[in-house]
């Protein structure tokens, strides 16, 4: 297909009309119950975000890194700062620098790529997480010094309007989520994209052909932790809506891992299929558990059942579908397409069959 | 060969000087020198183990030789890496592919435009202007490449889908667009047919004629060294046995032994 605007084709754009149709129009008229936005779209949109993050380093560079909830909880508790300490700074300012925060961590902790690949990375990454939870609960300065260890987020205020409703704070994740999934498809399509990819699929030969690998990781590192820290504040200030590193524990970053692997490694549209898929298989087998056994199953027992099932499916699709469910969706797609289309090829044979 | 060749054959540009590598207690090369020549065909040759890929790796920067230097045009390369060589417009293909599996081969050859890419993540990811000029001429340019290698047809497939022989000519393209004056081609027609083959040398000449571009390639069918070589440097042993003009080295008893066995 011949790309319309860069490297985007027609399709895409009508694919991200589509979406801005649906999120901007259809759900905020369709759905009034506060539980949606306040429990699933405010959280998806967050998560999301951290996906992509995750993504840019992982499924794009390939560097099996675990701590996007370290990233985010410094991008979380940034924010608070910021908005206590320069109020000047705005929400978007302070969205922006505490983004530029979690960065700044991504390059530290993103340097031991250069040195170490694989499982061994992942472990190397990991501090990431222990040593920022570590640093906010250690130094109370970071919460203020308060002692009773939530802190309650600030209101948004953006020149001067308050978003306090879900349907406003949907809005402010929204939009911000919009913006930055652009800028990750921009960059994942130019030549940013193709160096990290590069470096993920042999890293010798990116070198031989100027791409610095030096430069290549730790970019996609900081990259990564900005989107993290981003989507962490996010998370802190419209979900949340309080502050305590308890939330961005270990249990977080696993999430997001498995809704990079999940929804695809290496696509953007499927951080978001990843996360929505993570985020509402629990809601559904409740469902299922009330309405299908009244209750019978224990509550409990159905949170293990969640645990075996995101087990059991990661293990299938590692094996069997590595780019996973954005694949799956886009083999949907061709199949029906195919379909439509030999039908319509019968349909024009028995018509001329008729005919004569 | 009687024709005019547009880029006449001028000084090295490429000089290897005294190198020995060792692996461990392993000598893969021993005191080895030999030149290249700019625009010049250049074809290292030897047999199994002789340490000829290893030659490519050191004058690339993939293996650091315990002695000797590697000079590009009459400059002492200190502290070699693939990046560093990149730079100075050496690039190159691998014996055992190194392409970039899940991308396109369009994205290849386009990785290849690395350092005529000038534009910071930051401008690729708000997409200004420049970014989009600067896209669009390598774009033009790898499709040029495409058109050149004759693959258009399999420009959007994953490389990592595609047969050898095609894989092959993708990493040629690859090198190809690097603009770069010298390619080392580390056994381009290893396991093609004859047909592929014949393809590869055409494509090789081509590029050596038009572009004036210094080849130094590594190949075990003599046919094929023989007939697209200025010059050849034969290692047996991690040592240089013989440096000359194809006729010159068909003549060369030390190759012969070395070939055909000798007896003792």
């Amino acid at each position: 297909m011949k790309p319309v605007f860069m490297t985007y084709t027609k399709k895409d754009l009508t694919n991200l009309a589509v979406c801005m149709v649906l999120s901007v129009l259809i759900i905020p008229t369709f759905i009034k119950t506060e539980y949606w936005y306040t429990s699933i779209l405010i959280p998806w949109l967050c998560l999301a975000l951290a996906t992509i993050g995750q993504q840019i380093v992982m499924g794009y560079t390939g560097q099996l890194a675990l701590g996007a909830a370290g990233f985010m909880a410094a991008g979380a508790f940034a924010m608070f700062n910021l908005i206590l300490r320069v109020p000047d700074l705005g929400f978007v300012g302070s969205l922006i620098v505490s983004g530029l925060i979690a960065a700044a961590f991504g390059i530290l902790f993103g340097l031991p790529s250069l040195k170490v690949r694989g499982i061994y990375l992942m472990v190397a990454t990991l501090a990431s997480q222990f040593f920022i939870i570590w640093m906010i609960d250690k130094f109370g300065w970071f919460k203020n010094y308060d002692s009773s260890g939530i802190i309650t987020a600030q209101d948004i205020v953006i020149l001067g309007k308050p978003f306090t409703t879900p349907l406003a704070m949907y809005f402010v994740c929204l939009a911000v989520t919009t913006v930055l999934t652009l800028l990750a498809m921009n960059m994942a399509r130019g030549s940013t994209g193709r160096n990290w990819m590069a470096v993920r699929d042999m890293d010798i030969a990116a070198e031989s052909m100027g791409v610095s690998l030096l430069r290549t990781k730790v970019q996609a590192f900081a990259i990564s932790a900005f989107y993290c820290g981003v989507a962490g504040a996010l998370f802190a200030f419209c979900y949340l809506k309080s502050l305590e590193p308890v939330a961005f524990d270990i249990k977080l970053s696993f999430k997001i891992l498995f809704m990079c692997i999940l929804g695809g490694l290496g696509t953007i549209n499927g951080a978001f299929i990843g996360a929505a898929f993570i985020l509402l298989f629990p809601v559904l087998l409740n469902a299922v558990g009330n309405n299908v056994f009244h209750g019978a199953i224990d509550a409990t027992i159905i949170s293990s059942i969640e645990q075996v099932i995101f087990g059991l499916l990661m293990i299938i699709f590692m094996i069997y579908e590595p780019l996973g469910m954005a694949k799956l969706w886009e083999n949907l797609k061709q199949s029906i397409r195919l379909k439509l289309s030999s039908s319509g090829i019968k349909s024009v044979k028995s018509s001329a069959q008729k005919s004569e | 060969m009687a024709y005019e060749r547009k880029f006449k054959i001028g000084k090295p540009i490429l000089e290897v000087n005294n190198i020995s590598l060792a692996f461990g207690g392993v000598k893969a090369i021993t005191d080895t020198s030999f030149d290249v020549l700019e625009h010049e065909v250049r074809a290292i040759i030897g047999p199994n183990g002789a340490g000829k890929s290893s030659m490519l790796n050191c004058i690339n920067g993939i293996y650091k030789p315990q002695k000797g230097t590697v000079s590009f045009r009459g400059q002492e390369i200190a502290n070699i890496t693939p990046n560093i060589m990149a730079q100075k417009g050496l690039s190159r293909t691998f014996q055992n592919l190194a392409l970039f599996k899940r991308m396109s081969v369009l994205d290849n050859i386009l990785v290849g435009r690395k350092l005529h890419t000038k534009t910071n993540f930051l401008e690729v990811a708000l997409q200004l202007p420049k970014v989009k000029k600067e896209e669009k001429q390598n774009r033009d340019r790898s499709e040029e490449i495409i058109s050149f290698l004759e693959i258009e047809d399999i420009k959007d497939t994953p490389v990592g889908k595609l047969p050898y022989g095609l894989q092959k000519k993708v990493e040629l393209g690859r090198a190809l667009a690097t603009d770069s004056s010298i390619i080392l081609l580390d056994e381009p027609m290893a396991g093609m047919n004859v047909e592929e083959k014949r393809d590869m040398c055409r494509f090789i000449l081509k590029v050596n004629d038009e572009l004036g571009t210094t080849m130094v390639l590594i190949e075990h069918d003599m046919g094929v060294v023989m007939d697209i070589s200025d010059r050849v440097v034969v290692l047996d042993y991690g040592k240089v046995i013989g440096d000359g003009t194809p006729d010159e080295i068909m003549a060369n008893q030390k190759v012969i032994d070395a070939y055909l066995g000798v007896e003792h």
